[in-house]
């Protein structure tokens, strides 16, 4: 496209062609207005004068007869700038006036009539025709009166009219396609600024920022605000890029563990039996890859906030009781005890998610947890015949406005300085690197509590960790 | 690559018709020879037009259907075929990220789902469980396996003719378990249909209850009748037979 083109296709030029035209057509019709207007006033100003002379020469007749009449004639025909004057016999001869000819006609019709005219002084063939408004009386006795009046002073005001509609009409449109072109140009120039940035961002460089002048006007706000826009998508994609890097780390380590098992399977000549112990083996390595995978996806799902749209009314304690149910014979292969202490408190959210998210909670106390030293023991000054608190103890309880869920376990808990960083994606704490898992548990339990307008707390049960879930009551909507 | 589920050995009796709905050629071809590789009849449809056309004039046991296809989706497949009256089961799988899939997909007339990426194993105990062929003795009030009795109306388990007192999950557990007698039930299918959940548990918390329940009800017992299947799950069946 070219530079013109590209100009005239601009909304700014557009705009501009629509207020030209529209200008040029109240111009012109003011012009017009005023134009017709005054023409009307000078006919009728012309109208006052023939009558009020004719009705004057009319008396004149009646009084003096036709010598006085004549008398007049004469005498008014000699002034300068003169009005048209004759005066015809029954037989259509001039007996008095000021005019040498007439459109053919004209004096046998009484009346109003606009005619050519020449004077008695210029009568000759080079001299044009002037125009005249003209009326035609009939007096007693046969005889004719013709009062006039030129008509130039009309011919010319409206020829002033129309040239100063055609001049102002060229003025606008001048105007308007300069001002036009060069708001235009301005926009396009500015516009041009802002598509180059976003084209170098798109071409991957995500801290270009675009230009935002001083003004403070439309184009300053969008490009403020694209500006804000592209800070987000900058954070985000850091933050994808971070996600990513560890998903890369830690997928690699099982799919390298997946591909070497496989490979030591197919190097060596073993038996089937090995050959399928190896399959199962690499069977299970990839479970373990889907699972993480599945929570990854989880998380992220979560974290977008698309899990809203299933959300429903529920009731706290039950969520606490069944992870319970569901936990408790595990705990108890550990030689751990699960108890839960759960009083009813609604909560708008997604129940499966909230589920899953205790259920983290819940292994991670199975995994890590330890069985609370016996009460003897704790008593240093004597026995005490305090029943033993369960080693892992499951809490649903309204605080104020929040639900809280949470799990409280006598393991060895987590370091203040390590809280923050244990609830980020995959990072197990040296501690617990021993240990299976994906290192998601908390990730998880964190967006969860995000999705519902809350937190995840850790804190130090002494000993042991204490994580919960709070949950405004009132939730998202 | 096939896998050999061990879960395949009580099926080969039976075979199901199953129309395979998926427009990844390299997934659709694997599908296709795993289910023949364990007995079943697998076609093949690799867009939502042509699967919809085989759906109505093939007599299938059992339809996987791909949620994203070509030319029409797989909800689209399905609530098509049920307003036309046609009550095939179907599974839907789906590719991840997808919100909600299972309530949209369950919902459209689906009748069970499962998030890619999923392993054979689940996808075929699945698809054996909802197979109109194995529907038997869904609506009976008394299962029985071997001389293991349960009684849905009064809730009362005998093994031969002692009593055997379960906790009332351990009750639901075992009466899935035998409503789907001879069928793998993965741990999955244990956790959405005896718990109602539907996450993805890090830990063997199933296996634990299995084990619990196993205690019960063959502890002591000469012939064995829940097992265990690697790779796949559990099944419960007459040891002999």
């Amino acid at each position: 496209m070219t530079a013109f083109g590209k100009l005239i296709r601009t909304t700014a030029f557009r705009l501009t062609l629509v207020y030209l035209f529209l200008f040029a057509l109240f111009a012109a019709s003011l012009l017009g207005y005023f134009a017709w207007n005054t023409r009307r006033m000078i006919t009728e100003q012309i109208a006052d004068t023939v009558n009020s002379e004719l009705s004057e020469l009319n008396e004149q007749y009646t009084r003096g007869g036709l010598r006085g009449l004549v008398t007049a004639v004469e005498g008014r025909a000699l002034r300068p700038g003169a009005n048209l004057y004759l005066v015809t016999t029954p037989q259509g001869q001039g007996v008095a006036g000021n005019v040498a000819s007439l459109a053919p006609g004209v004096m046998d019709r009484p009346g109003w009539a606009e005619t050519f005219y020449k004077r008695l002084e210029e009568n000759d063939a080079t001299t044009r025709n002037h125009f005249a408004l003209v009326k035609v009386a009939q007096l007693s006795g046969g005889f004719r009166i013709l009062v006039g009046r030129d008509l130039e002073e009309r011919r010319r005001l409206f020829g002033i009219v129309a040239r100063a509609a055609q001049w102002s009409v060229l003025i606008v449109i001048v105007l308007g396609l300069g001002g036009g072109v060069f708001v235009a140009r301005r926009v396009l120039r500015r516009i041009d600024a802002i598509t180059g940035t976003t084209q170098r961002i798109m071409a991957g460089d995500l801290s270009e920022r675009l230009p935002v002048g001083r003004s403070g006007d439309e184009l300053d706000r969008l490009a403020e605000n694209l500006n804000m826009m592209l800070e987000r998508i900058e954070a985000l994609m850091v933050g994808l890029k971070e996600v990513s890097d560890n998903i890369a780390h830690d997928l690699r380590t099982p799919l390298t563990r997946l591909r070497n098992r496989a490979e030591e399977a197919l190097a060596q000549s073993g038996s089937e039996t090995e050959y399928r112990a190896a399959l199962e083996r690499t069977i299970d390595e990839s479970d373990g890859l889907i699972r993480t995978f599945n929570a990854l996806l989880m998380i992220a799902r979560a974290e977008s906030g698309q899990a809203r749209d299933n959300m429903t009314d529920f009731d706290a304690a039950d969520v606490a009781q069944g992870i319970q149910e569901l936990y408790e014979p595990l705990a108890e292969d550990k030689g751990l005890t699960l108890a839960v202490a759960a009083e009813s408190a609604k909560i708008h959210g997604n129940r499966e998610l909230v589920s899953q998210a205790l259920a983290n909670l819940v292994e991670n106390a199975i995994k890590y947890g330890q069985p609370v030293a016996t009460p003897l023991e704790m008593a240093a000054d004597g026995p005490v015949n305090a029943a033993k608190p369960p080693d892992i103890l499951i809490e649903a309880r309204r605080e104020g406005s929040d639900v809280l869920l949470s799990v409280t376990d006598h393991g060895p808990g987590i370091p203040e300085p390590d809280r923050q960083r244990a609830v980020e994606r995959f990072v197990r704490l040296e501690a617990s690197r021993t240990q299976p898992g994906s290192g998601l548990g908390l990730s998880l339990a964190s967006a969860v509590a995000t999705l519902h307008g809350g937190d995840l707390r850790l804190a130090d049960s002494q000993p042991g960790l204490r994580v919960t879930l709070v949950i405004p009551s009132r939730g998202v909507e | 690559m096939v896998l050999e589920s061990p879960a395949t050995q009580s099926q080969t009796e039976s075979h199901m018709r199953l129309l395979i709905v998926e427009d990844d050629r390299e997934s659709a071809d694997y599908l296709v020879k795993a289910f023949r590789e364990v007995g079943h009849v697998a076609d093949l449809a690799s867009d939502g037009e042509e699967g919809l056309a085989l759906a109505e004039s093939g007599e299938y046991d059992v339809l996987v259907i791909d949620r994203m296809l070509p030319k029409r989706d797989g909800l689209s497949i399905i609530g098509t075929l049920r307003a036309k009256g046609n009550h095939t089961p179907a599974l839907i799988l789906s590719a991840p990220g997808q919100v909600d899939d299972r309530i949209k997909g369950l919902r459209a007339g689906g009748d069970d789902y499962l998030p890619k990426p999923y392993s054979f194993a689940e996808l075929l105990a699945r698809v054996e469980v909802l197979s109109r062929r194995h529907g038997g003795p869904s609506e009976e009030t008394t299962y029985r396996v071997g001389d293991l009795e349960l009684d849905r109306l009064s809730h009362q388990v005998k093994r031969g003719s002692t009593e055997i007192t379960l906790q009332p999950r351990e009750f639901r557990l075992l009466e899935y378990l035998m409503k789907h007698a001879g069928q793998v039930v993965t741990r999955t299918m244990l956790l959405e249909n005896v718990w109602d959940y539907h996450f993805d548990p890090q830990t063997n918390v199933i296996d634990v209850h299995i084990s619990r329940l196993r205690s019960k009800i063959d502890k002591g017992q000469e012939r064995p009748l829940l097992h265990t299947i690697r790779g796949a799950g559990y099944m419960i069946r007459d040891g002999i037979r």
